[in-house]
């Protein structure tokens, strides 16, 4: 057996596997209330909420996960000392969440928006003409119902989430993938460690994906 | 008790009414017929306000529905009942939360109460057994019954019906019917777009035939269906009765 499959290291890569983990679920999370916000923004009536909501969306949409991952590691303390003149020193983990969770919300934006706007017409209308107010039937009628229709797009953006994780490596973040890397050069091997890492990636977002149905299922009642 | 005058709507390029005016009187049942694209959906959408008429005015026991006067205007729209050709119910709330939801959010009035309420309409219709049932476990006639019942649980004093049985297999229409002659021997007031001329004929009391956005011939059911004056209309029923 090769050392490399020693009980220390493969802890040391499941720690690694749970850091990847935590960091997607915190991702998924923010960007969801991220999105639910600015899906309001783009939604609204003011003119200057929905320029301000496209911007964002498209300026993280536009651009490479890894530039804005390094961006908030090597371009903000810059601009921070720039500023105020203090020398800061990025938190790897902080910048790594903060980084995943803007990127998603910008996904997560569009997933809530069509979801909402594709709730039938009819049933804002119901509402119109039973005096329902605006936010009962927001929170009553047609969240409820766009939440059903974009649980499968969530699941694999929770998916994404999980591999686009490993990018944090780049910045130090002891993710998964910056374990596996640090293992195969102690070792001067990677073909084990990169198997091991494939492993337990697949076991995450095939969990994931196997929740994700009983979600559906579970939501299928009322159809 | 409620009377729209001259109001006009256009869609873009389509005049979809061209300057209708229409009054109905308290227990009166007034049902708009006439051939499809007519405008007879439209002018009942923009008495309710669905639809923001371009021009003209409505008024609600002689005082007008003015869309700026948020609080008055909403009042006045809570005053009348509205049902879809699509039923338009809350799939994601059993039937009996469908009836309650609004009279708790709107008319604040508690689950019990709402309950209470609901399932005196429920019975009304005849489908009390089905209040823990969603939506779509229902067929088309009892969707549209729940969703009568639905709109009778807010006490509105009118009612507007959009072409309530045109989304109905055959025999699930008369059911629907039933219960909205129930009502009108009640003496609710109803304005009902429709293609039913049997309906129209027995229980209308006046008959509005629209065309092209403009009305071409009013008058009570029974003489409109025996001695039509317009050509046009004379024209449409003879194609509508087959005989």
């Amino acid at each position: 057996m090769n050392k490399v499959f020693s009980p220390e290291n493969i802890e040391f890569l499941l720690k690694g596997a749970g850091v990847s983990i935590a960091l997607a679920f915190g991702a998924l999370v923010i960007g969801a209330l991220i999105g639910v916000i600015v899906a309001a923004g783009k939604l609204s009536k003011v003119k200057i909420l929905n320029w301000l909501s496209n911007i964002y969306v498209e300026l993280f949409r536009g651009t490479p996960m890894l530039l804005q991952i390094l961006f908030f590691y090597l371009g903000v303390p810059v601009l921070i000392s720039m500023v105020t003149g203090a020398r800061v020193r990025m938190n790897v983990y902080v910048v790594a969440l903060v980084a995943l969770s803007l990127n998603s919300g910008a996904y997560q934006t569009e997933l809530i928006r069509s979801g909402i706007q594709g709730v039938d017409k009819g049933q804002w209308e119901a509402c119109e003409t039973l005096g329902i107010s605006y936010w009962t039937m927001m929170k009553e009628v047609i969240l409820p119902q766009a939440f059903k229709r974009i649980v499968p797009p969530l699941v694999s953006e929770f998916i994404t989430l999980i591999k686009d994780s490993s990018l944090a490596s780049v910045i130090g973040t002891g993710e998964l993938m910056y374990r596996t890397q640090a293992l195969g050069a102690r070792y001067y091997n990677y073909l084990y460690p990169l198997l091991i890492a494939t492993v337990f990636y697949l076991v995450m977002t095939l969990c994931v994906s196997w929740i994700g149905k009983k979600i559906e299922k579970r939501l299928a009642v009322s159809d | 008790m409620i009377r729209a005058e001259h109001i006009s709507k256009s869609f873009g390029k389509l005049h979809a009414l061209n300057d209708v005016s229409l009054n109905v009187e308290k227990g009166e049942v007034v049902c708009l017929i006439g051939p499809s694209g007519s405008g007879k959906s439209t002018f009942l959408r923009c008495i309710h306000g669905l639809e923001i008429p371009d021009s003209g005015s409505r008024y609600l026991d002689g005082e007008l529905m003015d869309p700026n006067d948020k609080k008055k205007y909403g009042e006045q729209r809570e005053r009348m009942g509205f049902v879809f050709q699509h039923f338009n119910l809350f799939p994601n709330k059993t039937v009996l939360d469908n009836c309650t939801l609004a009279q708790q959010s709107v008319l604040k009035r508690t689950k019990e109460e709402a309950e209470q309420v609901a399932l005196e309409y429920l019975k009304k219709v005849g489908l009390l057994d089905k209040k823990d049932s969603y939506p779509n476990a229902l067929s088309g006639g009892q969707k549209q019954r729940v969703a009568i019942a639905r709109a009778l649980c807010m006490n509105p004093e009118i009612m507007l019906f959009d072409e309530p049985t045109s989304a109905l297999d055959p025999e699930m229409i008369k059911e629907v019917l039933e219960v909205m002659k129930d009502l009108a021997s009640q003496g609710m007031t109803m304005i009902v777009v429709t293609h039913e001329m049997g309906f129209a004929r027995k229980v209308g009391s006046k008959v509005v035939f629209l065309e092209a956005g403009k009305v071409v011939e009013e008058s009570d059911s029974e003489s409109f269906f025996t001695n039509p004056k317009s050509d046009r209309a004379k024209d449409f029923l003879s194609k509508v009765f087959y005989e």
